[in-house]
């Protein structure tokens, strides 16, 4: 799995925080969701900062007391620190991170134009993450929570959340 | 308290958001179709959001044993300084919307220019929330036009909407003695610079949405002194009664 630059994560803390997910999406592991922006390890004590994909996430709390957690299993003291700056965006989510969204059935974030397109002028570019159809609409801006909008199939007629982008 | 003045500031901008995402939040189960629903609730969320990074950070500034939550929670009704814009009731979704879109404008003004504030936290703060913010305005906008430009009943609630709450935006682009300090510092938004692009932008929005641009000249105010309409003591009395009634309460 690759980061992208500006993130620092001690190569031991790796698959240890790999395995704490989103618990909102929990196919998604931390890591591809791009919220950990540093993790340092010294005397056996972690430092990590994770940064809030919305301000209001409930997940974030959460996220902060399961890396905690996980830590805690391996021996490790730590402390988590929330960081505003740089603000979170989707183009952070890496690769894996998309693929997995897709298979869990959440359709993943397009460009900033084209997201524009799907939710302010009812472009049809989303694709659907059940049957693959580009022949789909948005239902609400709004989905099941702050980062998602409601989408619909028109050729299967599976309704199904996006993943807005933001940037 | 060494930074008063910022002090200050900051709940001048946070007191608005956490105003607005509490009378949002009273949609909860209540908005008039599900969509709706989710989407003032999904805004409040970002907005209580905001307000906690604010607060956070004004915590640390008074020292002593003050936290978000003492912030939010324990003040007076005199110590809050939100527009009364923000404090106004829900009424009907015409009502709503009219007070979400003629706020979201002037927000998403005034987070462009904190963005380049001196002060590094708040400028984080508002790199995160104009993100937020531009969604907003998107969704509140959209409702002006579609509400506007809609059925007959529609129109009519949705300009005597906009002719009820117009009086509460002069306020926005008031000043107190700590904003201006800020101001002078480079940490906070001369919001007086931002009238005459806010009623640009208002305008230009009520003129899609077929609706009249309200020509009176006579504007209330109060709220930034911390003199508030009547509704706002309800508003209190609503999300500070847990804190009140069982002290330090968690979840
Ligand atoms: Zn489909």
């Amino acid at each position: 799995m690759t980061v992208e630059q500006g993130v620092h994560i001690d190569e031991v803390l790796f698959p240890i925080l790999e395995k704490v997910s989103d618990p909102e999406i929990p196919v998604l592991s931390i890591l591809e969701m791009g919220v950990v922006r540093s993790a340092t390890l010294k005397d056996d004590h972690v430092h990590v900062k994770i940064t809030p994909t919305y301000s209001g996430c409930p997940a974030m709390d959460v996220i902060g007391d399961d890396i905690k957690k996980a830590l805690d299993e391996q021996g490790y003291t730590s402390e988590v620190e929330l960081i505003l700056s740089p603000a979170w965006t989707t183009d952070w989510i890496t690769a894996k991170g998309r693929k997995a969204l897709e298979d869990y059935g959440i359709a993943a974030p397009l460009g900033a134009e084209a997201d524009k397109g799907v939710l302010l002028h009812g472009k049809r570019l989303v694709k659907c993450p059940q049957c693959g159809s580009h022949n789909t609409r948005m239902v609400s801006q709004f989905g099941s929570t702050a980062c998602k909008a409601q989408f619909q199939c028109d050729d299967c007629q599976e309704p199904f959340d996006y993943f807005k982008c933001l940037k | 308290m060494k930074n008063k003045d910022l002090y200050n500031y900051i709940l001048g901008i946070a007191d608005n958001t956490l105003i607005l995402g509490q009378r949002l939040g009273e949609l909860c189960g209540h908005g008039p179709s599900l969509e709706t629903d989710i989407a003032c609730t999904n805004i409040s969320l970002d907005l209580l959001g905001q307000t906690r990074s604010y607060f956070q950070y004004a915590a640390k500034l008074k020292g002593e044993d003050a936290t978000e939550d003492t912030i939010a929670f324990l003040r007076t009704e005199r110590q809050y300084v939100n527009v009364l814009l923000v404090e106004q009731p829900n009424i009907d979704f015409a009502h709503t919307i009219g007070k979400q879109f003629l706020f979201d404008v002037y927000h998403y003004l005034l987070l462009e220019k904190l963005q380049h504030s001196k002060d590094v936290n708040l400028s984080a703060i508002a790199h995160k929330s104009i993100k937020e913010v531009s969604y907003h305005q998107r969704f509140s906008s959209d409702w002006v036009k579609r509400l506007g430009d809609g059925t007959d009943e529609s129109k009519t609630r949705m300009q005597d909407a906009i002719n009820d709450l117009w009086r509460y935006t002069d306020e926005l682009f008031h000043t107190t003695a700590s904003d201006e300090a800020m101001i002078a510092q480079g940490i906070g938004v001369d919001v007086k610079e931002l009238k005459t692009s806010y009623y640009e932008r208002v305008s230009a929005i009520l003129d899609l949405a077929k609706l009249d641009i309200p020509e009176s000249k006579w504007f209330q105010e109060g709220g930034k002194k911390g003199i508030h309409t009547e509704h706002m003591g309800y508003i209190l009395s609503d999300m500070q009664y847990m804190q009140r009634t069982y002290p330090n309460m968690t979840w």
